[in-house]
Formats: structure tokens, sequence, C-alpha cells
């Protein structure tokens, strides 16, 4: 009979052999991130593949969630609400190490953490998110976001928590700025859902303020029922200025709060919040990865790095157009990522027939939810929407349609959320 | 008939002489082709015809725009100068309506 004991002995004497152990050896899944592709896919590959070893690298304890942060902008939520811990993740089996990955070198498989140790890997996903480009904006560096926030990576809550004290500290009658970035970034919706539910709140307490919203691009996702919502719950309170109003922010001055356009008008604001153009976590970079424009180009079926095969890139810092940078679609691609990698690494071919999902909710007031729905198919030169699979939620005088689109906003949420950090 | 809004150039101040600098144009304008509907009826053509830049009288730009010119049409052209200028840039509607902004460009 073989017993636990004997089968640690069995392992040891393998270790002195390492040309043999790899054969014996569990398949090792290394993936960077803990957000809603890495605990994503570390969920799946320990659901779907008991036998490969996950090993998950996040240098956060806490992860707060991007989604919902704007309902704690509104004073609906609270920071711990959206707050979650990876206990649940490690008590799934997966190895969770809580430092930065610093370095990946893809020929010798191995990652190298900022503690000094190096892991190494059969096959590697890689999930860093996003890095906010300090200096796109002339005048919006680290230091500056101290004051103007960005709360657009939540990092420990802290950016998402100065928003909201500004916001409650301001006087009735002030005007919040709202600086929105040029296409690509994470979460088309957000920006909108955001300007909604800043509105919510100063509409409660403190009716006679303004929204300035300033906006480099000419378009948004779900624009006309954003802009609905507006006119029937805040007439009056949102003024939002495309790019071709000269509504692109070039510049700030942050101890002044000034804003400052293309064209050299200067808003000068109560409350400040500067999203800032972005690109691909900075490991990406770093590694090469990276397209001129700062994104990782990936296989539409297998998401490995065009740059790197071996290495599948998901979430925020991948670019997959026609399919958004949300978490939905983090979390959906991650399943297809991790079969790919763990067929791969096992000489055997990606799924076929991938299919990718996303439902992007926004809330715009109490009890006012809105949607758009689309499924993604990999095409022959990237990812094909395919016809008729979804859309936005019809316009109109809908207060029933809106109401249960805010309930099933919360269900997805939680849904996903236990997902990826629930027992 | 209102008249055309106010126009917004982007020109720098200082340039050094015979090396080419960057100039960015906004004109807040529906562009209307005359061939949308809105609920049934069809808007009214309302469009720019044309930008100019002169310097000292003397034409250095020019555009003639069409249907295809979006709204509120956004021009980056580049320019160079000998000497320190005064820059004419004006926009004219198919009504021969005109707005125009005037900027010194000091050449060092």
């Amino acid at each position: 009979m073989i017993t636990r004991r004997t089968l640690g002995l069995g392992a040891a004497a393998l270790i002195a052999a390492p040309a043999i152990s790899r054969a014996q050896a569990p398949l090792r899944l290394l993936v960077i991130g803990g957000g809603f592709g890495g605990a994503s896919a570390a969920r799946f590959a320990r659901d779907s593949y008991p036998d490969v070893q996950v090993t998950l690298i996040e240098p956060r304890t806490r992860f707060v969630t991007c989604p919902y942060g704007n309902l704690v902008l509104a004073g609906t939520k609270q920071l711990d609400a959206i707050t979650f811990g990876y206990d649940a993740v490690r008590a799934r089996g997966v190895t969770v190490i809580h430092d930065l990955a610093s370095g990946i070198d893809p020929v010798a498989k191995s990652v190298r953490l900022a503690g000094g140790q190096a892991l190494g890997y059969d096959r590697l996903i890689l999930s860093p998110g996003i890095a906010l480009r300090w200096g796109a904006i002339e005048g919006y560096d680290e230091a500056a976001a101290g004051l103007l926030p960005h709360a657009w990576v939540p990092g420990d809550g802290g950016q998402t928590a100065l928003l909201r004290r500004q916001l409650e500290a301001m006087e009735d009658g002030g005007v919040v700025g709202i600086a929105i970035p040029p296409n690509p970034f994470r979460c088309p919706p957000g920006p909108y859902e955001r300007i909604s539910m800043i509105a919510s709140y100063l509409k409660k307490a403190k009716p006679r303020s303004k929204i300035l919203a300033l906006d480099a691009k000419e378009a948004f996702s779900k624009q006309g029922l954003f802009q609905d919502a507006w006119n029937a719950l805040y007439p009056g309170m949102i003024e939002w200025v495309p790019g071709n109003r000269d509504g692109k922010i070039v510049k700030v001055d942050a101890r002044e709060r000034v804003l400052e356009t293309e064209f050299g008008e200067k808003h000068r604001v109560a409350v400040a919040n500067v999203i800032p153009p972005q690109s691909a976590a900075r490991i990406a970079i770093d590694a090469g990865l990276a397209n001129a424009s700062g994104w990782v180009e990936v296989d539409p079926v297998t998401f490995e790095a065009k740059a790197a095969p071996g290495i599948h890139v998901i979430g925020d810092a991948n670019t997959a157009p026609p399919m958004p940078k949300s978490g939905f679609i983090a979390n959906s691609t991650s399943r297809q990522a991790v079969a790919s990698a763990i067929a791969l690494a096992r000489g055997a071919a990606p799924p076929a027939d991938a299919s990718y999902f996303n439902t992007c909710y926004s809330h715009v007031g109490d009890e006012y939810g809105i949607s758009v729905v689309g499924i993604f198919r990999p095409g022959p030169a990237g990812f094909v929407e395919t016809p008729n699979s979804g859309g936005v939620s019809p316009r109109g005088n809908l207060p029933d349609q809106r109401r249960l689109e805010a309930i099933y906003a919360d269900a997805w949420y939680k849904s996903i959320t236990d997902y990826m950090f629930g027992a | 008939m209102s008249g055309l809004a106010t126009p917004r150039v982007r020109i720098p101040r200082t340039v050094r002489a015979g090396e080419a600098f960057e100039v960015r144009t906004l004109m807040e304008h529906p562009m209307e082709t005359g061939l949308r509907q809105d609920g049934g009826r069809t808007v009214a053509r309302n469009m720019l015809a044309r930008l100019a830049i002169t310097v000292e009288g003397k034409p250095v730009f020019e555009a003639a725009f069409r249907n295809g010119t979006a709204a509120n049409p956004f021009h980056v052209v580049h320019l160079r100068l000998s000497r320190t200028a005064d820059l004419v840039f004006t926009w004219t509607d198919e009504a021969g309506r005109t707005a125009s902004t005037t900027h010194r460009v000091t050449v060092t």
C-alpha cells in the first residue's frame, strides 16, 4: 500500500534526479495579479485541473474592486463592502504569495519577485492590470494625485476614500471637475457611472453643485442612456464637454485645482477627479510584451502575447477590441486562457469554439441601472462581436426595467466576487 | 441667424525662424449636410465652406470643406515663418458669414 509517507519519500528521491522528476511533477501554472483576471484564472484552474499546481502572485493582501467604487463615492456603499481577502483562494489550494512580480524571463520560464525570490513556471498567466501614465497630462503625477484623485486604480482604497472625503467637504454650490481620457482605458462606462453617482450624492446633499465633465472623446459607452438619465434625474447639474468642443485636458495645476484644456481654457473647480491616460501595467511593458501604444496584443484563442508565446495575458493589460477592458471580460477570458495554457503545456490543442461574454452594468441613480451586453469570439484577425448577441438597455421611460437592472447589477457583483474570493 | 462661434487656436507664442511649428484649430459648428433626417424632417444644410490662414494678407494655408467634414472641425497644420508676424485665421460658412482670430507669433 502506498501511504502519504512513502509517497513523500519518493518525491524526495526524485528531487535528486530532476531530469526524471519533470516528467512526473505537476504542471506549474503561475498567475501574476490577483484581480478579476488573475483570481478568476486561479479559481478556474483549481476547479478544472486539480492536478495542476497553481501559484498566485499579488502584492496586496486585500483587493478593492473597481466595480462598485462609484457607489462608495455616492455614499451608498462603504469601502469594506468592496474589499476582499485571499483566505478562500488559499483554502481552495492556490499558493498565494504576497509579493510584487518585478520581472519575467520568458526563456528560462522564471518570474523574479521584488522580495528576491525567483519562481519557475511551465505556463504563465499574466493579469497585471493597468498603469496610469503619469505625465501624460502635464502636471499630473503621483504627488498631484494626492490632491486631485484619480480613484481609477483602487490600490488600498485610499484614492476612492480621498475623493469621497473631498466631495463630503465641498461646499454646496461647488463644481466637481472630472477629466476623462481618450480610448482605450479601463472600464469604458466607468467615468459616466461616476458622473451619475457623484450627481446622486450632490442632489441629496449639495443640490446647488454642478459637475463639469471634460472629455477627450466625442462619444462614450451607453451615451444615450446616460444622457437620458442625467436629464431625468439630475437636470441642469451635469455639463459634459466632448473633445471636439475643447473638453480634452492637457495640463493641471494640482495646488490651484485648475484643469486646462487643449486650447488653453482653464477650469478652476472645487473638487477635481483626473482620470489620466493609461497603459498596461509596468511588468508587461518591462517584459517587452506591449506594443507602441502600451497594450499587449494577444492571440484571440489562447491569449498568448504575440511578443512572447507561453505567456497568456488577460484582463485590462491586453488590447482586444471590440471587447471592453472590463472585470467581466477579464473573468470570462481567464477560462479560455487557462484551458489553452494547460492544453499547450501538455502538447494538446487549445479548446476550440471559444466565446467570451461581457455585461457592463452601470448604476445611474437609486434603483436605476443600465447595461451593455456582448458576446465575442476569436476571428481571423483578432476578436469579433457575434452579430445580434447583445446590445444596450432600451431607451425610454422604463422605471421597472431600470429598477430590475439595478438589482441584476448587484447580483452580478455578488456572483463574480464570490467566484473570485468566496468560499 | 446667429453668427459663427468663437474660434479656438493653439499656437506657440515664439518660434525659431524657418522651423516648422504646430498649429491646432477647433471651430464649433454643426456641419449639417442637408441630408440628415430628424423626426421625418430634413435638417437644413449649414456648413462651413473654408478655413484660411494668412500672414500679412498672403495665404499660407487654405482648406475647403465638404460633406465629409465632421461637426466641430479640428485641424492641425504645420507652418514656418521667417519673421515675426500676425497670423489671421478666418472660417467662412456657405452663407458667407465669417469668424476670425489673430495670433502674433514672434520669431527668434
